[in-house]
């Protein structure tokens, strides 16, 4: 019993009452006969689209600076960087390099002053972080007004001032890295060109945590008077941290957008930071601690969850949005719980 | 005994009016760049000062018990408590029971008024509950929760009304039976408060008894402050290691402190909704919390101070800039888009701004301290 | 003479098998200053938690003995009780709200409340403050001390001594107090402050209050105290009254134990004499261990011991040599003048330091053993890595498990493996990993600040053993800093001790209990002087 008991506790009350909800919603969802490779796919597809920003939360974590609330400053440097590649009237494999290129450069600055903005308000990295970001955005949406991009593929058509709401990217690069590789087993389709680019890139921030500069910044981020002690700047450690956080936020929009066909302007990238906080949170991470490991299952577990949910709850409730409501109440409740068991380490 | 240097004190009085005046202007930057900004603002837009007062004044009335009730959280320690959202979603429950009552006027807007206060009392005591968990990050833990709330009302007012409690009333509820409809009319109770007594002179129009009825508010969180009550809130606000010491119970005192403010911030949100008379009722309460954080830190307070003086001045020109945006956008880049997204700006930014200063001064001052 | 107000008899404190106090027993009359007096560590803070019912004795199994307070038997098991009864405390940190004014701290919590329209219907929570009242309570008891400031200023900003004043004006407007608890109250005056504050001391004795006071000032007891009880190890081990004690004596009880020599075997003498480390003027800015001035050398190859008592700043040295905080003036290592405030500059140089806070700077808890043990190394000399990819610099993981496994065997880690987490091991066994890390930097220089402080007795001598071989066999100049001067002279070649900031003087291990105990109590240079 007290071995079941010690399980329970190392495994996490929340990621066993996420596991059981899920199983009850696919036995709901094969109960009900829906096209359970339909939602095979759309999971494995929704998986790969996000796991590069919750990806994003580890080098955050590991620095010590939390989860990185402000996210969406990094997706913004994405964003920028895929309609600067639009401008420039880019398309396909060029135009997502070109976008990426563009958006890491940004992202590296960005990061940077960031960076510097939490080394000035350690302990409060996440609630500065979140209103940085949102201030951000809301900055950003004035430009997307203003800026003076001529691309008929992203004014408005007829008349009207700025950039679209939401700018297709099928002219562009959407789905360059869907399409790449992409395998079909029996009405199952496996984005293979996707997960070699994102599990590429989970692979880089593993191996930087091997470096010697990854783990003086682990080192800084789990016990700053240690590392001091050890002759590491701890700051710097900080700023590297929200730069590398920053660089796969930009990089991670890119995906998605990629993905999704579709380029979300305005104040789409508000809430953006929520959900890849909820996913590694539910991946097992803490405030304090995150690995790939928690990115790569939490992702899965999350993304199911919606996946799942969507057309189950519209099976049984054909009115109102039920999978929208338990999204919200699962992704914020996990980042609540997570926020109280701060304190709790010892 | 004189171990101070009181004589120095006297001495420098010629030098220390100069310093008070600089003091004066840096202790209240945040107002004073505000105010500016508003003129600058008013002048851009072209507004007739008539119109802009009697926007204002109306958007006082509807704003200020929101505002007053973050004040009781700062003063015992928590910060800006962003949690007001659920006293707001606790004062639309109460309307929408008194709406499908059909309970209207004054006597409806006092049912309601009652509703919201056993379940603002319960909302507010989980709320303490959830933030007594997470000392040291009770801003953000806040307003995840008032996010997290969000989910649970929108489950109670999309599928449980109607779809677990019946509920019949075709006004109110969608035409599936299942849930409230994305606005609700509030035509039986608006204006019961602000009609009870108001003046109006040509456009300008002023609800004196909305205001009376804030100014007691006013009068009644001032007095708290001064009872046994807010002595005990106060201290535990300075430090909660010395006042557990001292035989105060922390956990409870910040409890109390955030179901005053969970229920003022209900009758907020109650007088603000007889005014504009329409639910909105999955949008209303969203951005309750963060403009009324705006508002107070504009007026110049703090995660750590905060008054009532500050709440009024921060309101006003808060709503000040919210009418002024717009116009301003529309003269200036011929866009009143931008004039929204400005504010907006400004109000996370401020937000942003003030806590950031706030951290980095503590930051500050633990470095001080340790190397004293 | 009175009937006593507080006797403890025969109290006894075990803390995890760990016996600190053993039958002691002390008797205090109205209207005596009685002196506790004892090194860190003695016992005194455990008996004065026992006397306030403070909750970490009661969740540590209780304790045994009887506490008689004003001819009753007392059971005390809050700080809630204690104050009921009329025991006060002034805590050696400053229970002050810095908003509050005067009149509102002292009165914290104990408000004077009148009633107003809405507390006659809703409560006593609600009553009104009765300011006028509060500020007269205020009033009297500043003026009972004799401090002439306004009751009504903030704290904040106020001197240290007005709030020391503060504090003991809240004790003594409590209407009921008896005994007044002093714990170490002029550790942060000036010495005028202080005289005042002894001077206040006087003039509450004589109104008939109690008052235990904690110290190990030796020449305030003497101006003040009646009666004086040392305790050494848990243990009393000496009662005398003001007329028969001198600093002395009291200086010998304080410090006085057995040694256990460790004899050195072989030992390499420093016939060389050459200073590897020459410290001039050094100040720290450590917080409760401030380094206010101070010059010594260290020689190759020996052990130098640094004592002292708590806060006096033995601690600060070897932090601020390290660069872990602010430090000020010339340290020379080698030859070569070293850059202050820059921890990699100091391990680059061979240096290394085993820190005194073992779980907060010393080691990585959530991390491996064999982490643990390189990672200064890898990070600050480049060791353990190995460019497999791109130029990059990664951790090379065979190399770690060959250094780790070969220190976990030669410092006899006791551990499942080098993969093993820290937290998990115990304090001795920690602490060989802080050991062990020091010296894969393979420093000239070791700095060691309590070593043994939190392990047990079997662990702590095997630790001290191990810096002896390391001195001994590799011949590096260890600093070793303790504040158990047994264990001091134990080994060390010479031993330095600190008072108030700066060296009082450097003594040979073997030197008299007297001259330790005098030079503890910064009676050294006083008496110096005199002879002089």
């Amino acid at each position: 019993m007290s071995q079941v008991k010690k399980f329970i506790d190392n495994f996490g009350y929340t990621r066993i009452i996420i596991i059981l909800f899920l199983i009850i919603l696919f036995i709901a969802a094969l109960a009900l006969e829906l096209q359970t490779k339909s939602l095979i796919t759309g999971i494995l597809n929704r998986a790969g689209m996000n796991m590069l920003l919750t990806l994003a939360m580890v080098p955050s974590v590991q620095s010590g600076t939390g989860l990185n609330f402000g996210l969406s400053i990094g997706i913004l440097c994405g964003v920028l960087g895929a309609v600067l590649s639009i401008a420039m009237d880019l398309t396909g494999v060029q135009a997502f390099f070109v976008a990426n290129v563009i958006g890491i450069l940004l992202a590296i600055v960005a990061g940077y002053v960031y960076g510097l903005l939490l080394n000035r308000v350690k302990s409060q990295e996440m609630l500065i972080g979140t209103y940085a970001g949102f201030s951000v955005v809301s900055g950003m949406c004035m430009f997307w007004i203003l800026a003076p991009f001529k691309s008929p593929k992203m004014i408005w058509p007829y008349g009207g001032r700025g950039l679209r709401v939401t700018v297709s990217l099928e002219d562009t690069f959407d789905k360059v890295l869907n399409n790449f590789l992409l395998g079909q087993y029996n009405g199952i389709e496996v984005p293979w060109g996707l997960y070699a680019y994102v599990l590429l890139l989970c692979l880089a921030v593993w191996l930087f945590s091997r470096s010697k500069t990854g783990i003086a910044m682990q080192t800084a981020g789990s016990n700053p008077r240690f590392a001091e002690a050890s002759g590491i700047n701890v700051d710097s450690m900080r700023i590297i941290g929200t730069i590398l956080s920053t660089v796969l936020g930009a990089m991670g929009i890119l995906v998605y957008a990629q993905s999704y066909g579709f380029l979300q302007l305005y104040t789409a990238p508000l809430y953006m930071a929520f959900p890849a906080v909820a996913a590694i949170l539910i991946g097992g991470a803490s405030v304090q601690k995150a690995s790939i490991t928690h990115v790569i299952i939490g992702t899965f577990l999350f993304q199911a969850l919606l996946v799942v949910a969507l057309p189950v709850s519209n099976a049984v409730l054909p009115e109102g949005n039920l999978s929208e409501v338990v999204r919200i109440i699962i992704s914020n409740g996990i980042i609540v719980y997570a926020l109280t068991r701060i304190g709790g380490g010892e | 005994m004189s171990l101070a240097n009181t004589d120095n004190v006297s001495k420098s009085t010629g030098k220390q009016v100069s310093w008070q005046i600089k003091k004066a202007v840096t202790g209240n930057i945040v107002p004073i760049v505000f105010t500016l900004l508003c003129l600058v603002g008013a002048v851009i837009a072209e507004a007739s000062p008539i119109f802009l007062l009697s926007s204002v004044i109306i958007r006082l009335a509807r704003n200020l018990l929101l505002v007053f009730s973050l004040i009781i959280p700062v003063v015992t320690g928590l910060g800006l408590n962003f949690g007001i959202v659920l006293g707001a979603m606790a004062a639309q429950i109460a309307l929408v029971a008194v709406t499908h009552w059909d309970i209207g006027g004054l006597g409806g807007f006092a049912l309601a008024a009652l509703l919201s206060v056993p379940l603002s009392i319960v909302f507010g005591w989980l709320t303490g509950k959830v933030l007594n968990k997470a000392k040291g990050n009770e801003m953000i833990t806040s307003m995840m929760l008032g996010f997290f709330a969000n989910g649970l009302y929108q489950l109670l007012f999309l599928f449980v009304l109607g779809g677990i409690i019946p509920m019949v009333n075709e006004t109110i509820m969608l035409p599936s039976g299942i849930g409230v409809k994305n606005t609700v009319s509030l035509k039986g109770i608006k204006y019961a408060l602000d009609d009870v007594l108001k003046i109006g002179y040509e456009t300008l129009t002023i609800p004196v008894f909305t205001f009376i009825v804030i100014a007691l508010f006013a009068f009644v969180i001032k007095f708290l402050l001064q009872t046994k009550l807010g002595q005990e809130l106060r201290c535990v606000g300075q430090d909660m290691n010395i006042a557990a010491t001292s035989g105060i119970d922390v956990d409870r005192m910040r409890i109390i402190a955030v179901i005053l403010s969970t229920v003022l911030a209900a009758w907020g949100q109650l007088i603000h909704l007889q005014n504009i008379g329409i639910l909105q009722t999955y949008g209303s309460h969203e951005q309750v919390g963060l403009f009324a954080v705006a508002s107070i830190l504009i007026g110049g307070a703090s995660v750590t101070k905060a008054t009532i003086g500050q709440a009024v001045l921060g309101t006003f020109l808060f709503h000040l800039l919210f009418i002024i945006s717009p116009m301003a956008g529309q003269n200036l880049v011929g866009e009143p888009q931008v004039g929204e997204y400005f504010r907006a700006f400004v109000a996370y930014g401020v937000i942003g701004v003030s806590l950031g200063l706030h951290a980095w001064q503590k930051q500050q001052a633990k470095k001080h301290m340790l190397e004293e | 003479m009175s009937e006593p107000i507080l006797q403890l008899l025969d109290i006894s404190k075990e803390y995890y098998g760990n016996k600190v106090l053993k039958n002691v027993s002390l008797t205090v009359h109205p209207g005596e200053v009685h002196a506790l007096v004892g090194e860190n560590g003695a016992g005194k803070s455990t008996l004065m938690n026992i006397l306030f019912g403070m909750p970490v004795i009661h969740s540590t199994g209780g304790f045994s003995g009887q506490i008689i307070f004003g001819g009753e038997q007392a059971s005390i098991n809050s700080p809630k009780d204690a104050m009921e009864k009329g025991i006060g405390m002034v805590h050696q940190e400053f229970m002050l709200l810095p908003g509050f004014t005067i009149t509102e701290n002292l009165k914290l919590n104990r408000e004077i409340t009148k009633h107003n329209v809405v507390s006659k219907l809703l409560g006593e929570k609600l009553k009104s403050l009765d300011m006028e009242a509060m500020r007269k309570d205020a009033r009297k008891a500043l003026d009972t001390l004799g401090v002439d400031i306004d009751e009504m200023l903030p704290v904040e900003g106020l001197p240290v001594g007005y709030k020391q004043f503060i504090e003991i004006a809240r004790e003594i407007d409590k209407e009921n107090v008896k005994l007044l608890v002093f714990d170490e109250p002029t550790a942060v005056l000036t010495e005028m402050e202080a005289d005042l504050f002894l001077k206040a001391v006087e003039k509450l004795s004589a109104s008939g209050i109690a008052i235990l006071f904690i110290t190990h000032r030796l020449s305030e007891v003497m101006q003040v105290a009646d009666n004086i009880t040392v305790i050494r190890d848990g243990e009393v081990v000496g009662r005398l009254t003001r007329e028969e004690a001198t600093i002395e004596d009291m200086a010998r009880m304080m410090v006085g134990r057995k040694i256990d020599r460790i004899e050195k075997a072989k030992k390499i003498h420093n016939g060389s004499q050459e200073n590897i480390l020459e410290i001039r003027n050094l100040r720290v800015d450590m917080p409760g261990e401030l380094v206010k001035n101070v010059n010594l050398d260290v020689k190759k190859g020996e052990i130098l011991g640094i004592g002292g008592l708590a806060g006096h700043g033995k601690i600060g040295i070897a932090n601020g040599i390290m660069g872990l905080y602010r430090a000020s003036g010339q340290v020379t290592f080698k030859g070569e003048k070293i850059k202050l405030n820059n921890p990699k500059d100091a391990l680059l140089r061979g240096m290394a330091f085993v820190s005194e806070d073992r779980r907060g700077i010393g080691l990585l808890l959530d991390e491996s053993i064999e982490k643990n043990i390189v990672l200064t190394a890898m990070q600050v000399q480049g060791k353990f890595l190995t460019k497999f990819f791109a130029g990059v610099n990664f951790a090379d993981s065979g190399k770690i498990r060959g250094h780790a496994t070969k220190l976990i065997e030669e410092l006899d880690i006791r551990c499942t493996g080098p993969e093993q987490l820290v937290r998990r091991l115990s304090g001795g066994n920690q602490q060989k990993v802080c050991i062990a890390r020091a010296i894969t930097l393979e420093p000239d220089l070791l700095f060691v600040s309590e070593p043994t402080r939190g392990i047990d007795v079997g662990a702590k001598k095997i630790v001290l053993d191990l810096l002896l071989k390391l001195n001994q066999e590799l011949g590096m100049t260890i600093v070793m800093t303790s504040s158990e001067l047994a264990e001091l002279r134990s080994i060390c070649d010479r031993i330095a001790i600190i008072y108030d900031g700066k060296l009082e003087g450097i003594l040979p291990p073997d030197a008299d209990d007297t001259d330790f105990g005098l030079m503890m109590a910064g009676g050294h240079s006083d008496k110096a002087k005199e002879v002089s």
